[in-house]
């Protein structure tokens, strides 16, 4: 049965194949922007925005890495904590609050997103935690567990990552048969052990997908509205339902799943089970996505070339079938230049807020009809 | 403290004051001779702290238009500070933002924003005067991807990559708004970038030669457009042109640990500009090398050696590592020091005579 769906998947990567080459010439699309949109407190400042995004009311919600990450000395664990932080403003950009102070998982932000009920989830890179807040930063969910020491200095490369010893928690949950074959490399442990995830989206009966990420595993895990884990897919490699680091998610209204495969330079399309559906490229190294509400969804997609985000970026348009009908925006620290845009939010689909990186800011951007 | 025994002891002193810190860099004896003395006076007790606000190490120090002093410092944390004209505490900026790990420098552009030098994140954060940020150069380097490295054990790289800095040393501007960093001490270059940050042109590379350096650790720039870069390991002071073309060598000045051109970043005005360099004592204070360190030269542009003043030592007006100077006034020389966690406010008086009394 699998050698026949791989296959199967084969043949439909054959026909769409056309569409992972260049896709010729892409028209530039009118838009203006404002780097001027939220405003901090004095001695508050945004760091690397890893994560911006809206609720059904217009606030605004940042997650940043700001401040210092630290890593305590002489104990048996070495405990890292901080360098993140979580910000919430109001739909005029003024500065409502902080929530999750002090908050065990807030190390390394990697990405932020709003739910259909106005739930705010933060995805954290080295605390490979994902954590649900309700919009007054009440905890309600966490998927994911810290590792409880990090590993300062790897004992070689390549070696798994060290942590859970103590913990008990997910890594024994998903259980193998005993004898069964090896996963493919990359597949991940079964339940909401994460490696560096990078995103989370759900369907409509609130299911959670969450991609798992560009650390040792390349999968994507779905749990249920409560958190309970129902299946994974995905291992490391460029063919069909592999990823080579997988770094963003988007689902549509159909529930299709969109997945950015960062190395592979592809959108992954899989139905809810994870069945592979169909693939594109040319949209440039896929970083951040986002799709749009309404009764025509479109996809954006914003292609990263370039860490210092000096050189090589733009944001595309894309139809949900793959062909791209523009792009806007290029490399730069001036307002319509992007610097490493890590996330977007497109609540509305001419009026979007990106979130930089290396230009430690929120970008308004609102394209022209 | 045996092994001194059989061995010259200022030879050991010096060994053994040298082996606890891996930064102190070689100092040497000045080789300007007949040098006039300028006389010079110290501010007695000119910044003044409110309780429970205190400075570390002081690594930069730069006033603005108005005659605000901002200090660059390594406390608890690193720290940014603005005093008034008069050296009253007036308020902290950038308090734990991502760009401040461990303060090298800070400057004042044409337009009074504050540049903050970090060696520690490898960034240049440009604040408004407001507080704000408005522009960053360079990119901390990926926490995650950063833990191989821990605890931060680098060495000289030589990487000379466009966007990101191997502990950068300082920055200065010309009057277009073009931006110059000195980089630093894992890269030995001079990088140019334009006023939107954009890279230009990067020159450079470790050795003694022309355009070459040995820890290009202060830089400068005059109304003209000239680069001054303080090429602390080679002795000299290295004169760049605009496009960072090599014009000249200043070699016997010591080890310039900081550089400036008086007149400030611009607007461009019709005084005439000076550059001072300070031929500081070693980071770690060692007795030795108190007595020919320390001095801070007062130049014409052209090298010309007008005078110098101070000298090595915690004493007021002595010079306890003199880590940045601010010479926006010829007149008035603001330094920022390591070692006694302090800055001067210095005014220096009509030159003196030469071959007047030395200090």
């Amino acid at each position: 049965m699998r050698a026949i769906l791989t296959a199967a998947a084969l043949s439909v990567a054959l026909v769409q194949g056309v569409a992972l080459f260049a896709q010729g010439n892409v028209p530039e699309l009118a838009f203006d922007a404002n780097t001027d949109v939220v405003r901090t407190p004095p001695n508050i400042y945004l760091g690397e925005v890893a994560g911006v995004g809206r609720t059904s009311q217009g606030r605004i919600f940042v997650y940043t890495r700001t401040g210092h990450p630290y890593a305590t000395l002489g104990d048996n664990r070495t405990f890292y904590r901080g360098g993140s932080r979580l910000f919430e403003f109001d739909a005029s950009g003024k500065f409502v609050r902080e929530l999750g102070q002090d908050v065990y998982g807030f190390n390394t932000a990697f990405g932020l997103r709003v739910d259909p009920q106005d739930n705010v989830w933060t995805i954290d890179q080295s605390a490979s935690q994902v954590v649900k807040f309700d919009k007054e930063g009440r905890l309600l969910l966490v998927l994911g567990r810290k590792p409880e020491a990090i590993n300062v200095r790897p004992a070689a490369a390549g070696a798994a990552p060290s942590g859970e010893e103590g913990g008990g928690g997910g890594r024994a949950g998903g259980g193998r048969a005993g004898g069964a074959p090896a996963p493919p490399p990359g597949s991940g442990i079964p339940g909401s052990t994460f490696s560096q995830p990078t995103d989370v989206a759900w369907d409509r009966a609130g299911n959670i997908y969450i991609a798992d990420g560009v650390g040792t595993t390349n999968r994507i895990a779905k749990f249920d509205k409560d958190g309970k884990f129902i299946r994974q897919w995905g291992s490391t490699g460029s063919g069909p339902g592999q990823f080579n680091g997988v770094k963003a998610l988007a689902i549509d209204a159909q529930g299709n799943v969109y997945a950015a495969d960062l190395g592979n330079k592809r959108i992954q399309v899989f139905d809810g089970d994870g069945m592979f559906k169909s693939q594109f490229a040319g949209i440039g190294v896929p970083t951040a996505l986002c799709i749009t509400s309404g009764p025509t969804q479109f996809l954006y997609v914003s292609h990263v070339g370039d860490q210092s985000g000096m050189d090589d970026a733009t944001i595309y348009k894309v139809q949900l079938d793959g062909k791209v009908i523009g792009h806007f925006g290029s490399a730069g620290k001036l307002a319509k230049e992007f610097g490493v845009a890590n996330s977007i939010d497109c609540r509305s689909e001419n009026d979007l807020l990106i979130g930089e990186m290396s230009n430690w800011r929120v970008q308004r951007v609102t394209l022209r009809k | 403290m045996k092994r001194c025994l059989g061995v010259a002891f200022a030879a050991c002193m010096l060994v053994g004051l040298l082996q606890p810190g891996t930064q102190v860099s070689a100092q040497n004896r000045a080789t300007a001779t007949n040098v006039p003395v300028i006389p010079h006076e110290a501010v007695p007790d000119f910044f003044k702290n409110p309780p429970g606000i205190y400075t570390g190490e002081n690594m930069g120090i730069a006033t603005n238009s108005k005659g605000n002093v901002y200090i660059y410092h390594r406390a608890y944390e690193t720290r940014l500070f603005e005093y008034s004209p008069q050296g009253t505490f007036i308020r902290e900026i950038g308090r734990n933002n991502y760009g401040f790990a461990f303060a090298h420098s800070v400057r004042v552009d044409a337009q009074d924003n504050i540049w903050a030098v970090d060696e520690g994140t490898d960034m240049l954060v440009k604040f408004a005067p407001d507080g704000r940020v408005l522009m960053t150069i360079g990119r901390r380097e990926d926490p995650v991807r950063m833990l191989a490295n821990m605890p931060g054990a680098g060495t000289f790289h030589g990487r000379n990559e466009k966007y990101k800095f191997g502990r950068e040393t300082d920055v200065a501007f010309d009057q277009q708004g073009n931006i110059f960093v000195s980089d630093g001490y894992f890269d030995a270059r001079v990088v140019k970038y334009d006023k939107n940050g954009r890279f230009v042109k990067a020159v450079g590379t470790r050795g003694n030669g022309n355009l070459q350096f040995n820890t290009p650790h202060s830089i400068a720039t005059d109304f003209q457009g000239n680069v001054y870069v303080g090429d602390r390991g080679n002795q000299r002071v290295q004169v760049l042109d605009n496009d960072l073309n090599w014009k000249a060598n200043y070699p016997n000045v010591g080890n310039p640990w900081a550089v400036c051109v008086s007149g400030g970043p611009g607007p461009k005005n019709p005084g005439k500009q000076y550059l001072y360099v300070s031929n500081s004592w070693p980071d770690s204070a060692p007795a030795a090398a108190a007595e020919f360190t320390g001095e801070i030269y007062k130049m014409e542009l052209d090298g010309t050696i007008i005078g110098k003043f101070g000298r090595g030592g915690k004493a007021v007006g002595e010079f306890a590592t003199t880590h940045q100077m601010d010479c926006r006034d010829p007149d008035v020389i603001y330094t920022a020091e390591i070692n006694d966690w302090r800055s001067q406010k210095i005014r220096l008086k009509p030159a003196a005579r030469s071959g007047s009394s030395t200090n």
